[in-house]
């Protein structure tokens, strides 16, 4: 057996756990803001912050889909050791890691049913998000700019509420978070932007 | 350090509550189940809020735990001893030294900050329980938007006593979408929860979460001819003074003596400190000697 897999997880799980929490907590509850996460050490390609979301989120409960690069024999240990998650199908998951394009199509993971909008799968989305946007909604004072892999995707996953996906976006150490209920739109005097 | 697991529970039980959480704030004002635990307290003593807290807690947190505005009633006191003992955490009576509140059927005067997060204690989270007993129906008619009833009700109201006489767990729509019940909370506060800062809300026998982002609409229902209103005691605060808090009144004797004084023993304390005093109060100093 690799000892590397026994390697990288929390320190001291309850507090590491427990600031890793109030960091994706405020970031879901206001979108647009940024949160340093850490604690894990994870192996490639999962950046810190993904590693420290899924130690404080994932357990044996929840049913978490790796997607393209992420899906790797490294990996897999790495979250059997630490979490115990079990590994499965998009259509089947509760969480999902990989980077933007690997989730792609989005249209595979639940989006909740209209008497349990809850049952909806939370995507951690790794890697860079170069599209500016505009942001509006709850958890947001007016209207603040952040950066996302695409726009379209969002501005469909928001006419879907009650229903519809949350994400994480991961790169590094760093954290933010877009909830169903934001409204995204391209900041004014921006160019064209592609259409999805 | 204490015997205790950092804020007493397992770690397994709070991934799920803190998963609970995340659902709730992505969904404004839908009640996201859980699997609620056992406490060392009986039902009816926050044990929702209790486990709503110390999912959220981090060990740099202050705690203030207030039960209708006081910070010294049994209930606050015993809740504040639990989190100290159990997660070491700093406690504070003061609002704005506090990180995390939690709630009982109050929310403090002073404006919370977006640093502080308030959590709320809720005996019947389902707004519409008393209309209708089957969580069948309440689910279903959540997902259909369908809320003619609780207008009923409102309208009911005004049909029996010329207004509407509910006066706590006023019933209000989150971001347009859910109906949500406010928790006990008098209806003079319902305007605070657009606030700055996370509200979370934790019934722990009926097994439900729920939250309410920051800068979150939250209106309270009502019709155009009967508009809501705050009301409180038209009075100003005996002790204190004050004419902007809710207060709570107080029977002095047998011969129909009574005081008038703010629910949130922080705001007024905190008043008195810098001299306000009241029709029936006395200055400070003259207090404490």
């Amino acid at each position: 057996m690799d000892a590397e897999v026994l390697k990288g997880g929390f320190a001291d799980a309850p507090v590491d756990a427990a600031h890793a929490f109030r960091a994706a907590m405020t970031a879901m509850a206001r979108p647009g803001t940024v949160h340093t996460l850490h604690g894990a050490q994870p192996p490639a390609p999962l950046s810190v912050a993904a590693g420290t979301l899924i130690l404080t989120l994932c357990d044996p409960d929840t049913p978490l889909h790796l997607a393209g690069d992420w899906d790797r024999k490294e990996v897999r240990a790495w979250i059997a050791f630490h979490v115990g998650a079990p590994l499965v199908t998009a259509e089947a998951a509760m969480f999902a890691l990989g980077d933007w394009d690997a989730l792609a199509p989005l249209t595979r993971f639940a989006i909740g049913t209209p008497e349990y909008p809850d049952r909806s799968a939370t995507l951690i989305v790794e890697g860079a998000t170069p599209e500016r946007a505009v942001l509006r909604g709850p958890g947001i004072k007016d209207t603040v700019e952040m950066g996302l892999p695409e726009i379209a995707a969002f501005q469909l996953n928001a006419t879907l509420f009650p229903l519809g996906l949350d994400f994480f976006f991961t790169s590094g150490a760093q954290v933010a978070a877009l909830p169903r209920t934001t409204k995204v739109s391209v900041p004014s005097g921006a160019t064209s932007v592609e259409a999805a | 350090m204490s015997n205790y697991n950092f804020a007493y529970l397992d770690e397994q039980t709070k991934r799920m509550i803190r998963r609970a959480i995340l659902k709730g704030l992505a969904i404004p004002g839908y009640q996201v189940p859980f699997a609620s635990r056992e406490m060392p307290m009986p039902y009816g003593w926050g044990t929702g809020g209790v486990q709503v807290t110390a999912a959220t807690l981090t060990p740099e947190d202050t705690l203030k735990v207030i039960d209708q505005g006081a910070d010294d009633t049994t209930n606050a006191v015993s809740i504040r001893k639990f989190f100290e003992k159990t997660a070491g955490v700093a406690t504070s009576e003061e609002t704005a030294q506090a990180s995390v509140i939690q709630t009982r059927h109050r929310i403090p005067e002073e404006d919370l900050r977006e640093d502080q997060i308030l959590v709320y204690q809720v005996p019947i989270p389902e707004p519409l329980r008393f209309l209708e007993p089957s969580e069948v129906e309440t689910r279903k008619m959540h997902s259909l938007e369908e809320y003619g009833l609780m207008h009923v009700k409102l309208y009911e109201d005004i049909a029996k006593h010329g207004a509407i006489a509910t006066s706590y767990a006023y019933p209000v729509k989150v971001e347009g979408r859910y109906v949500m019940d406010p928790s006990p909370i008098p209806k003079f506060d319902n305007p605070k929860m657009e606030m700055a800062g996370i509200q979370l809300f934790g019934a722990g026998r009926e097994q439900r979460i729920y939250a309410v982002p920051p800068y979150c609409k939250v209106v309270s229902l009502d019709f155009d001819d009967y508009p809501f209103e705050a009301s409180k005691a038209d009075h100003a605060c005996d002790m204190c003074g004050a004419t902007d808090s809710y207060l709570d009144e107080v029977i002095m004797d047998d011969a129909g003596g009574r005081l008038f004084v703010c629910s949130d023993t922080d705001y007024c304390a905190g008043r008195r400190r810098a001299g306000h005093v009241g029709a029936q109060g006395v200055a400070l100093a003259e207090d404490a000697a």
